[in-house]
């Protein structure tokens, strides 16, 4: 019932996304020329304290309790869970991208893990030989030749190029998550990937306050970094310096 | 008896040269087991004992790296710019900074396997990246790769690169903030200063 009317915006949403697309390119394509990815810098700086303080009061000290008291069975299982949810979103971006072959295995990941995998929870696919691709819409427009633009540093969120803006925005759209009908089991899903996602980086938490001269400088290169790296499917070409 | 230390002597030579003439990527294989099985085995490193992470690291990593390069890495344009002793005296805190930062990463080290990528080199190549993966149960692998150039001292590694991000390039902006603001001297200072209160830290926490 909702699908149809899901589908008419998103033809909608894809309209606007198009003259937004445009915009974002000329955008990107003038401050790459400056050199300079991050102009907001005063601003960006003030949204970061506002996260840390939120991340250490109250997202990192649930994350901590979550990896401490569930098993490691249980953690791999709804890590599984959310995995296999985001397959068909990474098997449409991998198909919008060109790649079909990896949209192929995306796709016999989706259909392999929803049944032979209970709904998810193990990933049999990977054992199978189906590796899990990293894709999203962000990276789909960056194939298509859009340019990163500013980079933003939101509350909650956190690091965003202006195009990974417009790429999470769609990313979000399509999430399957949005389809479960039952408002409080869709917002304990919601909260249990935050919680889920913030663990997996608690062992970078430690490198980050320890290595990191200033941190928020620390961070924006290794997002921007990443970010390219996902773009290149972990071999970008080399910047000569 | 003469004869039996002459071997002994000749056969650690030829070890030694062996290893200096080692491919690139036998050479990563070769240092990553060795210090995964040490930690494997090493009961106080996994109960978070930095210290003693990184007398393993010095001794067994440190070797195969070229800090001076890793360090004009990450400082860029400037590098030139500074007299030899800034070079060497940056080079010297910066060392300690990574040793320090990422010998700890190790204390965390728990039924990761690391798997080597197919690795191909055009003869006569003296820069090559060799990849590989570090899988662990419940989360994506984490790509792992290094960037070594051929020295005469052997394959020595420059970059070492996590999901996509280089611990060294990662450095630029910070090192460029600092240069802006005191020059050279003030950033081999604030990278001392950080270097000291992480010493701290350390031997409060081994005290525990």
């Amino acid at each position: 019932m909702t699908a149809r009317r899901g589908f008419f915006s998103l033809h909608k949403c894809l309209r606007h996304l198009l003259a937004c697309i445009l915009v974002i390119a000329w955008v990107g394509d003038s401050i790459a020329e400056g050199g300079a990815h991050d102009p907001l810098e005063g601003f960006n700086r003030a949204m970061f304290s506002v996260n840390e303080a939120v991340d250490g009061y109250a997202v990192k000290p649930v994350a901590q309790v979550y990896d401490r008291i569930v098993p490691l069975p249980a953690k791999v299982g709804v890590g599984n869970f959310f995995g296999n949810a985001g397959d068909l979103w990474i098997g449409i971006n991998s198909a919008l991208q060109g790649k079909f072959s990896d949209a192929g295995s995306d796709i016999g990941r989706l259909l392999i893990n929803s049944t032979v995998g209970i709904l998810g929870l193990f990933d049999v696919a990977s054992e199978l030989g189906l590796d899990k691709h990293d894709e999203d819409f962000g990276q789909t427009l960056a194939v298509w030749g859009v340019a990163d633009g500013v980079y933003l540093f939101f509350p909650v969120i956190g690091p965003r190029t202006v195009r990974d803006t417009f790429g999470w925005a769609l990313d979000s759209y399509s999430d399957p998550l949005r389809a479960v009908v039952s408002v409080p089991v869709r917002n304990s899903l919601l909260a249990t990937r935050i919680v889920d996602v913030r663990a997996g980086l608690l062992p970078a938490d430690k490198v980050v306050d320890e290595g990191a001269l200033d941190k928020y400088s620390y961070i924006r290169g290794a997002y921007l970094q990443r970010r390219r790296n996902q773009v290149f499917d972990g071999r970008p070409p080399r910047l000569d310096d | 008896m003469f004869l039996k230390h002459f071997a002994f002597v000749f056969s650690f030579f030829v070890v030694v040269a062996a290893q200096a003439q080692e491919a690139p990527d036998v050479l990563i294989q070769q240092v990553t087991d060795e210090v995964l099985e040490i930690i494997r085995k090493d009961k106080d490193i996994q109960g978070g004992n930095a210290q003693k992470v990184i007398d393993l690291v010095e001794k067994k990593v440190l070797p195969h790296f070229n800090f001076s390069h890793m360090t004009a890495l990450a400082l860029g344009k400037e590098w030139r710019k500074a007299s030899p002793q800034q070079q060497q005296q940056l080079t010297q805190e910066f060392k300690t900074l990574l040793v320090r930062t990422y010998s700890n990463a190790l204390t965390g080290y728990k039924n990761q396997k690391v798997v080597y990528k197919p690795f191909k080199m055009a003869a006569g190549e003296t820069d090559v990246l060799v990849r590989t993966e570090v899988l662990q149960p419940g989360s994506k692998p984490v790509q792992l790769d290094y960037s070594l150039e051929k020295l005469d001292a052997g394959w020595k590694v420059y970059d070492v690169v996590v999901a996509g991000i280089s611990l060294v390039t990662n450095y630029r902006d910070q090192f460029a903030q600092e240069v802006r603001s005191g020059g050279i001297d003030g950033l081999v200072a604030s990278i001392s200063t950080k270097n000291k209160s992480l010493e701290a830290t350390v031997a409060k926490a081994d005290k525990k």
